[in-house]
Order: structure tokens, then C-alpha cells, then sequence
């Protein structure tokens, strides 16, 4: 799988590279802003970007419009945006179109090597990978009715869907049963008059139109 | 034994000492008595004009006023030059020449500026006069057995009866006179210098005003330099420490995750190692946000709030209707009040919910916290609340609480959008 990285601190590119190859991804390019992140997607048609959202010229959100150029362009391509902070807006720029192969990390989240790398197959798949964090803030922001009906531990279950986790490991997160994440996914889908569906990629959508990020 | 010699100044003689001196400093060549002759004659031409304008008929007169109030800013800025020059003295207080004419009116200083050009002036014109003509009278009375010898023989004054001693008595009243001016011209010199500072210079309440203005400035700067100060360690950690800190942790994790055939104790202090390091990272994470969020600067209050209100362990209800950003200093002590307004509730309160409102009222930021929690807090008493009123202190914002026993609590602050 082409892997494009796009991150101005060399020792962070550095890594990043590494753990995708180790990986057995193919990182194609590895440059720092992004003009060069564009021409080289032009370039080589990754499968998947992991971009800073961070970087020169600006140093403000560069990532973020080059993650929506590259998706409104190439729409098949898996985008993951590493940030230093949370910033739910840039989120739901990213997700407004398509959640499909979206991801949105805190940049310090790279140092736990396995979820890292988990998040970045998850969205290589197609999956979405939002960070606790953002999900924390989207929930925030949608203070409306259907969600005070939901149990605080159906909650808990939301933000882990949110974030893009299978029905498994929600249960390791939260340590329960499958069986008793599946009840609650359904008590969810149902509070939100939401049809219940299997397709993982289909609930995360679900979810994140509940939260109205998309439209 | 001699260091007590020395410790004791010779106590009776100070005075005739101190006495001494005045007389020389008042000697009728000494340097001081001649800038203070030369400080008043300087000051002459300042009553000119008035007397003038007073002198004319009644017809020119009210064009002369006119004129004079004209003059007045030209005047008062000569004065100063002299007293400057002479007197190495700075009188501040000039109003801006183009200030428009109310301000003018309404300014103190025009109305003391106006005294002084149309009285003082000219009575200290009369009394410098009097100083130098009593300064002739002395020289002229003094030397008159000179002028009498220089006048040619058979002259009257030399000739009459008693001259001799008409003469003496001459000489020493010139000598008293030429004595008695020095303290004369020094008093009539302070004199002068007192009333060009009190009516050309601030008056106490100006000069206070002036002070707070220099004050709030000040404020300002330091309050702004601490800020600009912790956003640049906050950057400086960001792009450094917490870089390389992320990457070590990300090469330890690669270890662990890649290097299976290692012996189980070496794995061990990798794996230790690893751990460490994202703890460390999250320490200093957390650390940085505590100093001045990123989020903060790059995206506003109302991105970072949102942040804080999303990890508080009490459900937040946040509403931030700010259109456009405000100053910088002022959105982080927002920032930090904030946080900590909501790190009490959730430790004091027992609140099962926080409506944080953030609104803007004219050129106020208004920040309201409610909290439907147990009540009773005391802003006297609880440490963080009196953190939080010197903080909205700190930028003459204003800070209010009200929390009944049984609640619920509501925090007010309302803070200067612009410093």
C-alpha cells in the first residue's frame, strides 16, 4: 500500500516513516508542507496520506485544506491528520463530505505505537479514526434532546462507535461482553431512530450524522 | 577610638558652617546670585505684551486680548524654554497644538496659562525690574567717590560743604544695598519659578491623572510580557522537548513491536521504557496546555473553551457567541479563569451539569458560569476563587459570585475585550 507523509519535524517524520514501513506499507514520499505534500500525491496516487494539519508556511492549517483538496480530488484516498491540539471544527470540515478513510489524531497519540498503527488500518480500510478527544468535543457540541436519552454508559458506547472502534473492542475498552456492547448499540440506534445495521462503516456514519457532522 | 571621632559630626559648628556657606552662595559675585539676575531679567519681555495691549485705547484693546490669547501657547512654550535653560527645571503640561478648541477650553492649563500671561507676568516684569534697577542703585552708590573723582575740579558736588561725608554715607548704603540684593533677586527668582510651575505646569490632579494613565500603560505591558512569555515557553516545549519526546516514545514503541525475538528481559525494560515515555509525554502534554493552549492562539476562545468543557468531568453546556477575536491577553485569562471555574465545580460543587455562557456586552466580555451543584461557596474564603478575582483584577475586569447554601452558584465576570 503507497503511503505519502506530510510532517515539517524531521524527527517526527522520521518515525512515522518507520512505523509504516515496519508496517509493510510503501511510503512513497515523506516531505515537509504542503505544496510538496500535493505535488507528490499528484504524483505517486497514494493510497493513503498521513499529514500534519500544522506546517509551513503558515503554521496554521495548512493539513487540513490540503486533506480536503486531496479528497475532493482524489476521493479514494485514505487521509489521516495528526494535530497538537483538538480542534472539532477541522473535523467536521474533513468528515462533511464523505467519513469513509478519515482520520483525525492528536499528534501525541503516534507514541502509543499499536493504536497508531490500529487507527491507520482502520482508516486504509475505509474505517473513520477520530481521536477521543475530538469525539469528546462533537458530543459537546451537540447538546440536543435524542442524546439526554441515551444512559451515560450508552454514552461511553456512542463515543467509542464515534471514534471508529468495532464492536470488540469497545467491549475490551469498556470490559464487557460483546454480546452486551451489541444490546447497547441497539438501544442506541433505536433512542436515535436510527435503523440498527451490521456494517461497521455504516454505523460510524450513522453516528457521526446523529452528531451532524455530515448533512 | 578615632572612628568614634568620626562618627560624631562636630555638632556646633554645622550651623555657623551652614550660615557661612548661604553667605558666600549669596555673594554679590557668586555664580548663583548671577544666574538668578539672569534668570529674572530673562524673564522681562514676558510681561511686555500685556502692558502693552493695556496701554492701548479702548478701541484696540478687545482686538489686543484677542491677540494675546493667541500668543498664549507661544508664550507658555518660551517660558519654558527659559526656565528649562536657566533653571534646568522641565515644566511638562502643554496641550497639543492642535487640540481642538473645546478640549482647550475645558483644559485646566488654559485657564492657569491665561493667569499667569495676563497678571503674574507682568508684575514679575516690575519686580525683575526692581531687582536690576536696586542692582544699578547698589553699583552706582558705591562707587561714588569714584564718580566724584572722575568729574572735573570745580564741580559742584565735590565742592559743597559735607560732601565727604553725604559721600560716606553714599558708599554704605550701596555697600548694604549690594549686599541685601543677592537675597532679594534669589527670592524673586524662586518666586518666579514657583509661579511658572504651578500655573504653566500640571496641577496635582493632572499630575495624578497622568500617573494613572503611566500606571494602567505599565500594567498593560507587564501583563502582556508575561503572556507573550509563556506562549513562547509553550512554544519553545512544543517544537522541542515534546517533538523528540514523541518520537522516542514512537521508536521504543516500534521496538517493542518489531524486535519479538528479544530475550523476555530485555523486552521487559523496553516495554518499561516505552511506557515512561508516553506517560511522560502526556505529562507534558498537559503541562504545555496548562501554560498557554496552542488551540488558544492559533483558533480562539471559543475552540479552546470547547476543549477544556469537553475533558471537564461535569457535562458542560457551552454556549460562546464572540464574533471575531479580542486581545490576546484577555483571551487567556478568560481561558484560565475558565478552566478554573470549571475544575471547582467539578471538585466542590457535586453538580451534575455547568452552563458556561460567553457573551460580548459593548466592549465587555461577559462570562457566566452556573453550576446546579450544592452551593455555599465563599469567594473570601476558597483559595481558587480568589485566584480567579485577582486574574479578572489583573485586566480591571470586574468578578462576582453568588452561591446560596443548596445552590446553585453563579460566577460573573466581565472583562475588557481590548486592553
Amino acid at each position: 500500500m503507497r503511503a505519502v507523509i506530510a510532517e515539517d519535524s524531521v524527527l517526527l517524520r522520521i518515525g512515522i516513516v518507520k512505523v509504516l514501513e515496519s508496517e509493510g506499507y510503501e511510503v512513497v514520499a515523506a516531505v515537509g508542507d504542503a505544496e510538496a505534500l500535493l505535488a507528490a500525491v499528484e504524483e505517486h496516487r497514494p493510497q493513503i496520506v498521513v499529514a500534519d494539519v500544522r506546517m509551513p508556511p503558515g503554521f496554521t492549517d495548512e493539513g487540513v485544506r490540503a486533506a480536503l483538496m486531496i479528497r475532493r480530488q482524489w476521493p479514494g484516498t485514505a487521509v489521516v491528520l495528526l494535530s497538537q491540539f483538538v480542534e472539532e471544527r477541522y473535523a467536521a470540515d474533513l468528515l462533511a463530505n464523505n467519513t469513509s478513510g478519515v482520520g483525525y489524531l492528536l499528534k501525541q497519540r503516534v507514541a502509543n505505537v499499536d493504536e497508531f498503527v490500529e487507527a491507520l488500518q482502520r482508516v486504509a480500510q475505509g474505517g473513520t479514526a477520530l481521536d477521543p478527544e475530538v469525539v469528546a468535543q462533537l458530543l459537546l457540541r451537540r447538546d440536543r434532546d435524542p442524546l439526554h436519552r441515551l444512559t451515560p454508559r450508552e454514552r461511553d458506547v456512542l463515543a467509542l462507535m464515534a471514534e471508529g472502534r468495532s464492536n470488540t473492542a469497545i467491549a475490551e475498552s469498556l470490559v464487557v461482553s460483546d454480546s452486551a456492547v451489541s444490546k447497547h448499540i441497539n438501544s442506541i440506534l433505536t433512542k436515535l431512530d436510527l435503523p440498527p445495521a451490521e456494517d461497521s462503516h455504516r454505523r460510524v456514519l450513522a453516528v457521526l450524522r446523529f452528531l451532524e457532522v455530515s448533512q | 577610638m578615632f572612628q568614634s571621632k568620626i562618627d560624631t559630626p562636630p555638632r556646633r559648628t554645622a550651623p555657623a558652617a551652614a550660615v557661612r556657606a548661604a553667605a558666600a552662595a549669596r555673594a554679590p559675585w557668586s555664580a548663583g546670585t548671577r544666574r538668578d539676575t539672569l534668570f529674572l531679567a530673562a524673564g522681562l519681555p514676558f510681561g511686555l505684551p500685556c502692558v502693552i495691549v493695556i496701554g492701548l485705547p479702548s478701541a484696540a484693546l478687545l482686538f489686543g486680548l484677542a491677540l494675546l490669547t493667541v500668543l498664549f501657547d507661544l508664550q507658555s512654550t518660551a517660558q519654558r524654554s527659559r526656565v528649562r535653560a536657566l533653571r534646568g527645571v522641565e515644566v511638562p503640561g502643554r496641550i497639543p497644538p492642535d487640540a481642538p478648541w473645546l478640549v482647550r477650553l475645558r483644559a485646566g492649563l488654559t485657564w492657569r496659562q491665561a493667569v499667569h500671561h495676563l497678571l503674574v507676568a507682568p508684575l514679575q516684569m516690575l519686580c525683575a525690574g526692581l531687582a536690576l534697577g536696586l542692582w544699578g542703585a547698589a553699583v552706582v552708590l558705591t562707587g561714588f567717590f569714584g564718580w566724584v573723582w572722575l568729574l572735573p575740579p570745580g564741580y559742584p558736588l565735590r565742592s559743597g560743604p559735607g560732601w565727604v561725608a553725604e559721600g560716606a554715607l553714599a558708599t554704605l548704603g550701596g555697600l548694604l544695598l549690594l549686599a541685601a540684593t543677592p537675597w532679594l533677586v534669589a527670592l524673586l527668582a524662586a518666586v518666579d519659578l514657583w509661579t511658572v510651575r504651578a500655573l504653566l505646569g500640571p496641577n496635582r490632579a493632572e499630575v495624578l491623572e497622568r500617573r494613572v494613565e503611566h500606571l494602567a500603560r505599565s500594567r498593560v505591558d507587564v501583563v502582556d510580557a508575561a503572556d507573550a512569555e509563556r506562549r513562547r515557553i509553550e512554544r519553545d516545549l512544543h517544537d522541542g522537548a515534546q517533538q523528540r519526546l514523541v518520537s522516542l516514545a514512537m521508536n521504543l514503541g516500534l521496538a517493542r513491536r518489531t524486535l519479538k525475538h528479544l530475550p523476555p528481559e530485555a523486552m521487559e525494560v523496553i516495554v518499561a521504557a516505552h511506557e515512561e515515555a508516553q506517560a511522560a509525554v502526556k505529562e507534558l502534554h498537559d503541562l504545555v496546555r496548562g501554560l498557554h493552549p496552542a488551540v488558544l492562539e492559533d483558533r480562539g476562545l471559543d475552540a479552546a473553551l470547547s476543549g477544556i468543557a469537553a475533558r471537564s468531568p461535569v457535562p458542560v453546556h457551552l454556549t460562546v457567541d464572540l464574533p471575531g477575536r479580542i486581545a490576546p491577553t484577555v483571551e487567556a485569562v478568560a481561558y484560565f479563569t475558565v478552566s478554573e471555574a470549571l475544575a471547582n465545580a467539578a471538585k466542590h460543587s457535586r453538580a451534575s451539569r455547568v452552563d458556561l455562557l460567553l457573551h460580548r456586552v459593548a466592549d465587555r466580555l461577559r462570562i457566566t458560569i452556573t453550576d446546579d451543584g450544592v452551593g455555599g461557596a465563599d469567594a473570601d474564603r476558597g483559595t481558587g476563587l480568589t485566584g480567579l478575582r485577582k486574574r479578572a483584577a489583573s485586566v480591571d475586569g470586574s468578578f462576582a459570585i453568588t452561591s446560596p447554601r443548596g445552590g446553585p452558584t453563579t460566577i460573573t465576570m466581565e472583562l475588557p475585550c481590548e486592553l
